[in-house]
């Protein structure tokens, strides 16, 4: 007989073929890391109906190797086991899609065989829908069942759990259904796989679909067969899809030898952990010295209040979280009446509803709520709900709240669910605030997400790392990445214990070294203040001091201190009667959610209305103000906007003699777009530009994407191509320039190289695409002689005179002149007005690339709703000194940076918000200088990262977080000179 | 804006310790561990001139951990690896922090690769403020901290480099195969041996001579003759090379039964080279180092060439010959493609299909930009060409699992193992 072991991520399948290969026995379970103990059990059941005969066994699986290695049992690949087993039962399949628990792949199998698994940093696996379906908690197949009554899709970031989750949470907080939510994950796994697996290569034919994920769950394989566009003839769905890989290996074990089952099960339970893994000292030597630990944090708390008893004025301060919500209420010597903490659980104004009703009702009329203040998330939903008094940025309400504990204080850092948040604290101001960035997040809920996948709450699972003897090393970067270090620390025998502590402490690093990125712990300042609920896990606690080799102040409420600092707020700010919803407007309080679309604009927003019981409507999802069925807000002082337009306006239009040239608005051309329209419409050729970005048209190229860790502004680009394909035009122009303009103030003046050569790529990866309609010669146009050359060998095709390429090319110049000169007077002009108003004014500063509203996703828009006036880099920078940065500095959009930040360091009333792509490596080393070069000055430092999410929550958290601590130092300046 | 404003440039550099020559008697310089065998050679007469030098060896976790301490989140692994081996180094105690310096190669390109050097300062500059960071580069970078090359040792560096690719490429065509075990690594510590002597002796530019003598060490070496999947290395110089920043790819590789294909070291040295002359050919970009490149060209291709006839006649596989690989890449990607290691992927992916060796692992840190289009980029072409080409992109990150990466390069293996068997039936 055969057998055949398939030990995936997170389950074990087992399957017998007898000796003439028919199937007779397979089991599916799922391990919970204890993968010997799982093989042996289910060893033990086949034994038991087969009895001890000779087997030829195989094992397969991701993690099945360690155990193959060390037993000497036979190990085959695990997509080769899939093949395998595809041959035998399915040789018509064209094509095979396998999920699994942390793994994709796709093997083509006509047309050119070819396996692909996904890379090390994507999600989009059965692993990253157990995470969703825990953060809509719910099962995962209750989230199926969901999604199958879906009515529209958002759009999800799918590339990690992380991205996806930040724009889950906001969905969520602002009421979105469930049914749509979980309908969009799917729809995210899809989209992930077509565009992270596929690259470049359709998916088409019959196509099998396997793995547990894609056989338990319906909705997944609904939308696959939809995206692909498979009818029920072509896409095939395996009784034993589970099991699949288990028979490939039982297949393949044909070529081993033969052994006794008895033997097999023997060798594998000899197996025994290996020394691989790193681990680390203990958290506490002994008890005495945990006590001692809980002892000195007891000193912290606050004290209380009976508010059964307790009449008189009271303050309410709620913290709504990315994933918990947090309410409080003091008296006005800040005793503690009421505290609440809970997990959102999907809709945040239920939880505050329910609690005000229970506070009323304990109070019995004695008191009287003086103040209320939102901050948080779901901070404008819920003031509008509760017409509380104020809503205030997080930031500001940690800060009061740590001034209470520590009027000295100087660093804070706040751990919550999904954020990591850190705010230095020089002369009494927010000095500079630290967010973690998407891929850098390994917080609360990660912990949560995991001690579920354990079986445990928890606060169990993290007093487990307490008292463990090994700690296990795993590392700081991104939970997905962290999650992989877990499973293979499993592997290797770690105990549940040593797993904890090590989370533990590797949340702890995360936070200094990635998002804080000090290099000592010394850096971090003398008066440390920890607080979010993460930090009430005495095990995060005590790594943090033992990392930072400092005692620090946890507050008893440091999972409180959002809503407590709301209401120390509301306590100092609030002026007369409280606006804030009586007991009786509370008793007939209900709402009604519901979605659309937003037509006002191109944005085309997923916009989301509340309706309240009064009459009084809350609407959220929206970019801009037209959305919320206000008047839109002037575009007068958002230059992004007019650059926008102004760049699109470099085409003249009209009709060419010699032919129609397609030039795609991405990438380099958001610079040179004037230069190349005047080039060719003096040349004599229809210019025709590709639709405009939007995330549709980045799908339409996405199955020619050929790298899914490039940057989205590269990614985009593939959508612009289809898109000139479309349109017909008889080529399409994309030159390859090494070379920038040199603007003569860097020591080099490169392009980045996926922006230099991103043609190449484009043309590589495209099938409709080839040397007669996409044309991409190589230039440095600082040199005429040469690119007069480089082109007309270029456009040979189309007979333009050597004469008239030089005079297209200085028309194309003239027009990029005159682009610059229209920018910087309008930027003028804006900082002009500003002054008037007594506007602050920010420079948002990126690449030029940036002024797409589809990659900017509308910030502009954002920093002017705010009352802000907005500059760009481009617009400013000639008004800053050439500089000497300690980098190298020879990109030219680099040194348009360092100049510009030069600029803003010099000015009072200017900030600079850096814009910075995911994935653009070479903003790693500006990003520290620019922050270096402002913050000699005494600057603010601020930088956005951006990518395919669609989310602007975070950003306006950080974006209103820095207009506040700027306010407040102009607040401090002037009372210091007073 | 005032005038005088515009003209000004401010200076906004940091204070940093420069390399003066005199270090030469007071400092040990430290070197990271990138080519092991290369290395060799090089320090090894480098300190018969008088120099103390040391390669880095550290390669344990605290190596990476002491680099995701200093250095961006989103630095490419390579400049991670190699801060961390400094200041693990640093941190041993071995090494007197006021007498000790370390030095890294930078090469100007446009990639972030280049700002290596800032990277190094900036992450010594918390902990060890006295350490000089020495750039080692031919384009006249860090003038005041580079380390003094003149046309002798620079003839020393091209000769070391020669000799070290050859012996990495005999060592890799005879281990998989030796009848006796550890035979292959006598026979490089013996080559080893007999390079020293010619430095030592100042007969170091005799390479016909030094390449006769390895060939025929490795001779001498019996090997058994049986076909084995032969897997080409490709990819970010780095990675390509270091055991520290590829996990041990050689090692593993032939634990897994197979022969590694490791192209020559030279070929990026002239890859740097006849980009020079491209942007020349291209962009009329000249200048006056210009016709020298063509010089160095002409003559590294002359001594390649005749190495390579050398080794063929031998019975060994040679390495590429530039120009051929130069040919190879115009069939896939222009040779405009010049930053990082750009259009010499591609073309050593091709030249190593042509050769016998369709098996590869492209190697690069995780998000290189370069790699996108020159890398993962051109893959589907590739494949387009070579019916057999068995591509394996692997993605080097600092937190990506060992298991993670080798299960992936064990799925191209099981491919090629196919393929191999397949070829066989065939004969």
């Amino acid at each position: 007989m055969r057998l055949g072991i398939d030990v995936g991520s997170t389950t074990v399948k087992v399957c017998v073929l007898s000796d003439t290969l028919d199937i007779l026995y397979t089991s599916y379970e799922r391990h919970f890391a204890r993968v010997k103990e799982c093989v042996l059990a289910q060893l033990a059941v086949v034994r038991e109906k087969f009895g001890d005969g000779q087997f030829y066994a195989c094992i397969t699986g991701s993690a099945g190797l360690g155990l193959a290695e060390r037993s000497g049992v036979a190990f085959v690949q695990e997509v080769q086991a899939a093949f395998t087993a595809i041959r035998r039962y399915y040789p018509d399949a064209d094509a095979a899609v396998e999920l699994g628990g942390e793994d994709a792949k796709i093997i083509f199998i006509t047309g050119g065989t070819e396996q692909r698994m996904n890379g090390s940093c994507a999600g989009g696996t059965g692993a990253f829908i157990d995470q969703m379906a825990t953060l809509l908690n719910v099962s995962v197949g209750e989230m199926d069942e969901l999604s199958l009554r879906a009515e529209k899709t958002y759009p999800i970031a799918s590339r990690c759990g992380v991205f996806a989750k930040s724009d889950i949470q906001p969905l969520l907080n602002q009421g979105a259904r469930k049914e749509d939510i979980a309908a969009s994950i799917f729809q995210a796994v899809v989209d992930q796989t077509v565009s992270g697996l596929a690259q470049g290569r359709r998916i088409k034919g019959k196509v099998l679909f396997l793995g547990g994920p894609l056989y338990f769950i319906k909705g997944l394989r609904r939308a696959f067969c939809k995206t692909l566009g498979l009818d029920e003839e072509h896409a095939v769905f395996p009784d034993n899809a589970p099991n699949f890989m288990s028979v490939g290996a039982a297949l393949y074990a044909g070529s081993v030898e033969a052994r006794p089952l008895s033997e097999i099960t023997a060798r594998l339970r000899a197996v025994r952990s290996s020394d691989d893994i790193v681990t680390g000292d203990p958290l506490f030597a002994d008890r005495e010295e945990y006590e001692a630990f809980v002892a000195r944090h007891r000193a912290s708390d606050l004290s209380f209040a009976d508010i059964r008893t307790y009449a008189g004025d009271a303050y309410l301060g709620i913290d709504s979280g990315s994933t918990t919500t947090k309410l409080v209420l003091v008296t006005p010597d800040c005793k503690l009446l009421y505290q609440h903490y809970q997990s959102n659980n999907g809709q945040p104004l239920d939880i505050v509803l329910e609690r005000m009703r229970e506070i009323f009702a304990l109070s019995e009329g004695r008191i009287r709520i003086a103040g209320c203040a939102v901050t948080g998330y779901g901070e404008d939903l819920l003031k509008a709900a509760l017409k509380a008094d104020f809503g205030i940025v997080e930031t500001v309400a940690h800060y009061k709240a740590a001034l209470y504990f520590n009027p000295k204080v100087d660093f804070i850092i706040d751990i919550g669910g999904q954020d990591i948040k850190c705010f230095k604290i020089k002369n009494g101001v927010i000095d500079s605030i630290m967010l973690n960035e998407a891929c850098s997040s390994g917080c609360g809920s990660f912990i949560q997400t995991f001690a579920r996948a354990m079986g445990m709450e928890i606060d169990e699972f993290s007093k487990l790392g307490l008292f463990a003897k090994h700690p296990v090393e795993l590392g700081s970067r991104c939970t997905v990445f962290m999650n992989s270090s877990v499973k293979q620390a499993q592997k290797e025998g770690a105990s549940v214990e040593d797993i904890s502590a090590g989370l533990s402490s590797s949340i702890v690093k995360n936070a200094i070294y990635k998002v804080i990125r000090a290099k000592t712990p010394d850096e971090l300042g003398e008066n440390i203040l920890v607080q979010g609920g993460t930090f009430l896990n005495d095990a995060v606690l005590r790594s943090f001091e033992l990392e930072t080799g400092k005692e620090v102040v946890r507050p008893g409420i440091a999972g409180l201190m959002g809503a407590f600092g709301a209401a120390l707020y509301a306590m100092e700010n609030v002026r007369g009667q409280s606006t804030v919803i009586t007991a009786q407007e509370l008793e007939n309080f209900t709402y009604t959610s519901s979605s659309h679309v937003c037509k006002g604009c191109t944005s085309h927003c997923n916009v989301n209305v509340i309706r309240f019981s009064d009459g009084r409507k809350f609407i959220s999802g929206n970019k801009c103000e037209k959305g919320a069925g206000r008047k839109p807000h002037s575009d007068e002082l958002d230059i992004y906007q007019y650059k926008y337009e102004r760049l699109l306006r470099s085409v003249e239009g009209g009709t060419g003699k010699r032919g129609r040239v397609g030039l795609p608005v991405a990438l380099g051309f958001y610079e040179q777009l004037p230069l190349w329209a005047g080039f060719f419409e003096t040349c004599g050729f229809e210019v025709v530009l590709s639709e405009k970005s939007s995330r549709e048209l980045y799908f339409r190229g996405q199955h020619t994407v050929a790298s899914d860790t490039v940057c989205y502004p590269a990614k985009l680009a593939h959508g612009h191509i289809e898109s000139l394909l479309d349109a017909g035009v008889d080529f399409i122009f994309f030159p390859c320039e090494s070379y920038n303009i040199d603007e003569h103030c860097s020591d080099n003046h490169y392009n980045c190289p996926v922006v230099a050569y991103y043609p190449e790529l484009l043309k590589a990866n495209n099938e409709r695409l080839h040397d007669g309609n996409f044309v991409m010669p190589y230039l440095d146009l600082n040199d005429e002689k040469s690119s007069v050359r480089a082109l007309h060998r270029a456009l040979g095709a189309y007979k333009v005179p050597a004469k008239l390429i030089r005079r297209g090319l200085r028309e194309g110049f003239a027009r990029l002149t005159s682009f610059h000169a229209d920018v910087v007077e309008k930027g003028n002009e804006i900082a002009y007005n500003a002054a008037r108003k007594g506007l602050p004014v920010i420079v948002l500063a990126g690449r030029p690339y940036h002024v797409d509203p589809e990659i900017n996703h509308g910030i502009g828009k954002l920093l002017t709703s705010l009352g802000v006036a907005v500059l760009s880099e481009d617009s400013v920078f000639e008004k800053g000194m050439p500089v000497r940065v300690n980098v190298i500095n020879q990109w030219t959009y680099h040194a348009r940076l360092y100049r510009a930040a030069e600029y803003v360091a010099r000015h009072d009333d200017v900030n600079l918000v850096q814009l910075v792509s995911f994935g653009c490596g070479i903003d790693a080393v500006t990003t520290d200088e620019v922050r270096s070069i402002l913050e000699k000055k005494g600057k603010l430092y601020t930088q956005i990262k951006i990518d395919e999410i669609n989310n602007l929550g975070v950003v306006k958290i950080r974006l209103r977080s820095m207009l506040a601590a700027v306010e407040e130092q102009k607040r401090r300046r002037a009372d210091e000179k007073n | 804006m005032k005038k005088t404003e515009q003209a000004a440039v401010a200076d906004l550099r940091d204070e940093y310790p420069r390399f003066t020559p005199e270090m030469k008697h007071t400092h040990k310089i430290l070197v990271p561990d990138m080519l092991p065998v290369h290395f060799d050679i090089i320090v090894n007469f480098l300190r018969r001139d008088g120099w103390d030098f040391e390669v880095l060896h550290n390669d344990t976790r605290a190596v990476i951990d002491e680099g995701l301490k200093h250095v961006h989140n989103d630095t490419c692994f390579p400049a991670l690896c190699v801060t961390g081996q400094f200041i693990d180094a640093l941190k041993s105690g071995k090494y007197d922090p006021d007498h000790t310096a370390v030095m890294i190669t930078q090469s100007g390109g446009g990639c972030r690769a280049s700002n290596y050097i800032p990277l190094i300062r900036k992450a010594l500059k918390a902990e060890f403020p006295n350490v000089p960071v020495i750039s080692l580069n031919f384009a006249g970078l860090e003038k005041d901290s580079g380390f003094p090359v003149n046309a002798k040792l620079l003839l020393k560096f091209i000769f070391a480099i020669f000799y070290g690719d050859t012996l990495m490429s005999l060592y890799n065509q005879c281990k998989p195969y030796e009848c006796e075990a550890g035979a292959s690594d006598e026979a490089r510590g013996d080559c080893l041996r007999a390079i020293g002597d010619a430095f030592e002796r100042g007969k170091y530019r005799r390479y016909k001579a030094i390449v006769r003598s390895m060939l025929e060490r490795f001779l001498k070496v019996r090997r058994t003759g049986e076909a084995k999947v032969r897997v080409g290395i490709v990819g970010e110089i780095y990675v390509k090379y270091s055991p520290l920043g590829n996990s041990h790819l050689e090692e593993f590789l032939l634990s897994e039964g197979c022969e590694p294909v490791v192209p020559a070291l030279m070929d990026f040295i002239m890859y740097c080279a006849v980009n020079n002359l491209n942007d020349a050919r291209l962009y009329n970009k000249k200048s006056l180092s210009t016709p020298v490149f063509g010089l160095v060209y002409r003559y590294l291709l002359r001594v390649q060439r005749k190495i390579i006839r050398m080794t063929e006649k031998a019975g060994f596989e040679p390495l590429h010959d530039f120009e051929h690989l130069r040919k190879c890449a115009d069939k896939v990607i222009h040779q405009g493609v010049k930053m990082g290691e750009g259009w010499l992927i591609p073309a050593e992916m091709a030249a190593l299909a042509e050769t016998g060796t369709e098996n590869i692992v492209c190697a690069q840190p995780f998000g290189c930009l370069p790699n996108h289009i020159a890398g993962k980029g051109t893959i589907r072409t590739l494949k387009q060409m070579y019916e057999h080409e068995n591509i394996v992109a692997v993605d080097y990150d600092p937190s990506a699992t060992k298991v993670n990466q080798e299960n992936r390069i064990k799925l191209m293996l099981a491919t090629a193992r196919e393929n191999l068997a397949a070829k066989q039936e065939k004969h």
